[in-house]
């Protein structure tokens, strides 16, 4: 019997050459596999094992993101051994930032089924199609064989209309969902974003809200893809057709459940530590007067250049508050120099805010913004977990790249409503 | 014995990101939970089980976290729920990883697991409670995990891991 499919359903169902729907285990194709600069290094033994070359060298990509330039010795070690398994096999590596970032100027295409050895993996479904984040055995697996078992996964639908209001991003829509589903809300699943309010977002925007939809255990998170992904692609000097007929979900496809937001009155939201659905209004914690030491605006979540478009213009008529630190760490080589291009860079640097290499640094407590004891951090990234970014008696706060900067001008948890026009 | 832990238990406190830069596993070994429970690499012997409440393992893909554990001696981890990828890391590695209600597990009590039954006995408190391992996961565990049963029945041989 033919029936009607999801999103999902329809991409699966291409890379395993047969109609699949959620519940069935599959064997699929893989269209990309991509492992880190920590996860590759765990990759290389158990890819030794069971295979001499690589299933195809073009499809496979290695990005040193994770802590590159390396910080240490031991980081050091990693990096060299992956270099020679990269040598020996004829693949290149990636230095230009954050793995999920690079992926999607480049290599992400509406309709994939992509595996990557990194959690954030879903945030690729932002372009359309299926990015799943697995560890190093399963991104070896695929390394030798071009191939991964899945259990196709049920989806969750979810609506999300009406008009962001004035200084609230696709980040706050993010927080609103996950206060609603919890670190465990969407395990297993997919999650399908849609609505006019997801549908008016670039890109880049909704790039924020499946990079965040991890912390709440997904499988992949999608949205399907339309003019505004034809318009990233382009921009990213790609071509690539797709058919909007077809690369979306069914009338009458099967969904675990719907769910239904309304971002009217949303206002700025903030996910207290430790867990990502401690979320409240920014106005509230903002009585609490919060001090804040640093602030981290980057990661694969938000520092894309049209965050820091936010943040240079709030900046305009304000200078930073000297006690805190503020670090930016633009999520590419190619957003590092469309802030030079736009003269970003020096005007942040006047400002006193710390340019960092493109990377993923700070978020987990790697290298470069490293938190000590009882220190706060505002950052635009995705995990608040007690140690994440260092002490495991610092305190993050996750919030949009506008509530960054506001708390970056005033030294403390700030609303950034009363900083944008 | 049984090393109790609560809900939402990430990879971060297993294996946090600044020492989680070796391949090494008797490295990563003295490593595990080092910041949250820094008595557990010292004292847990082979054999102990790992009790979580929900969410065990969420967070990070690092595989690290159950090399940790399983260089540790971990025998199980027993939850009432797993995030997705530290699950299918376990069975990767050929770890016993096991779906239960956890909440009347204690530090010392015995515990027994039955596969077939799908059990595990608590023979201090005498009490069986229903456990969830999955055929698939049992497969792995025997074999040693899924590298050694691809070495063993060749690369095509996946999908006969759920025919």
């Amino acid at each position: 019997m033919i029936m009607d499919q999801t999103i999902a359903e329809k991409i699966f169902s291409k890379h395993v050459g047969r109609k699949v729907y959620a519940g069935e285990f599959v064997v699929a194709n893989l269209d990309l596999v991509m492992a880190h600069d920590t996860t590759c290094a765990w990759a290389i033994a158990p890819f030794r094992k069971i295979a001499k070359k690589v299933w195809d060298k073009k499809k496979i990509f290695i990005p040193f993101d994770h802590a590159f330039p390396a910080p240490n010795v031991q980081m050091a070690k990693l990096q060299s051994e992956i270099r020679a398994f990269a040598d020996e096999q004829g693949l290149s590596i990636t230095v230009d930032g954050v793995c999920h970032q690079i992926m999607s100027e480049r290599l992400i295409n509406p309709g994939d089924l992509i595996l990557g050895a990194d959690s954030h993996s879903p945030t690729g479904g932002g372009l359309g199609a299926i990015t799943v984040g697995v560890g190093s055995t399963d991104a070896a697996i695929a390394m030798a064989t071009g191939k991964c078992w899945f259990k196709v996964p049920h989806t969750i639908r979810i609506n999300v209309n009406g008009k962001l209001p004035k200084g609230v991003f696709s980040k706050d829509i993010i927080l609103m969902i996950a206060k609603k589903f919890g670190p465990e809300g969407g395990n297993y699943r997919i999650l399908e974003y849609g609505g006019d309010t997801i549908r008016s977002l670039s890109v880049p925007a909704r790039l924020t809200i499946t990079n965040m939809s991890a912390e709440m255990g997904v499988k992949a998170a999608i949205v399907e893809a339309d003019d505004n992904t034809k318009k990233y692609l382009k921009e990213n000097d790609r071509e690539y057709a797709f058919d909007e007929k077809i690369l979306h979900s069914d009338k009458n496809a099967r969904y675990e459940k719907v769910m239904e937001f309304n971002v009217d009155s949303l206002v700025p939201l903030i996910a207290r530590p430790p867990d990502i659905d401690r979320v409240s209004p920014v106005s509230e914690v903002e009585k609490q007067k919060i001090k804040v030491d640093q602030v981290f605006i980057g990661s694969c979540t938000n520092c894309r250049i049209e965050d820091l478009d936010i943040v240079y213009s709030m900046w305009q008529k304000h200078t930073l508050n000297p006690k805190t630190r503020t670090i930016i760490t633009p999520a590419s080589k190619k957003v590092y120099l469309q802030t030079m291009a736009k003269g970003y860079v020096e005007f942040f640097m006047k400002r006193g805010a710390i340019m960092l290499t493109p990377g993923c640094g700070p978020c987990l407590g790697r290298h470069g913004g490293v938190l000590y004891d009882n220190e706060v951090c505002v950052s635009t990234s995705n995990r608040n977990f007690t140690g994440r970014m260092g002490s495991a008696k610092a305190f993050i706060y996750l919030a949009s790249p506008a509530t960054a900067a506001a708390s970056a001008i005033t030294g403390y948890i700030t609303d950034p409503r009363k900083y944008i026009k | 014995m049984n090393w109790l832990f609560g809900d939402n238990i990430n990879t971060d406190l297993i294996t946090p990101g600044r020492y989680n830069i070796t391949t090494d596993p008797h490295e990563l070994a003295k490593i595990a939970f080092i910041e949250h429970r820094p008595e557990f690499a010292k004292n847990v012997k082979q054999g102990d089980y790992i009790i979580g409440g929900n969410n065990f393992g969420c967070g990070s893909s690092r595989e690290t976290a159950v090399t940790s554990l399983a260089a540790c001696g971990i025998r199980a981890i027993i939850a009432k729920s797993f995030a997705r990828i530290f699950y299918r890391n376990c069975m990767n590695q050929g770890m016993l990883v096991i779906v239960a209600n956890t909440d009347k597990i204690e530090e010392q009590d015995v515990l027994e697991l039955d596969f077939k039954k799908q059990e595990i006995t608590n023979k201090t408190k005498k009490i069986s409670t229903t456990a969830t391992m999955p055929t698939l996961m049992l497969k792995l565990y025997k074999a040693g995990g899924i590298i050694s049963y691809l070495q063993k029945n060749g690369l095509n041989s996946v999908k006969n891991l759920f025919e």
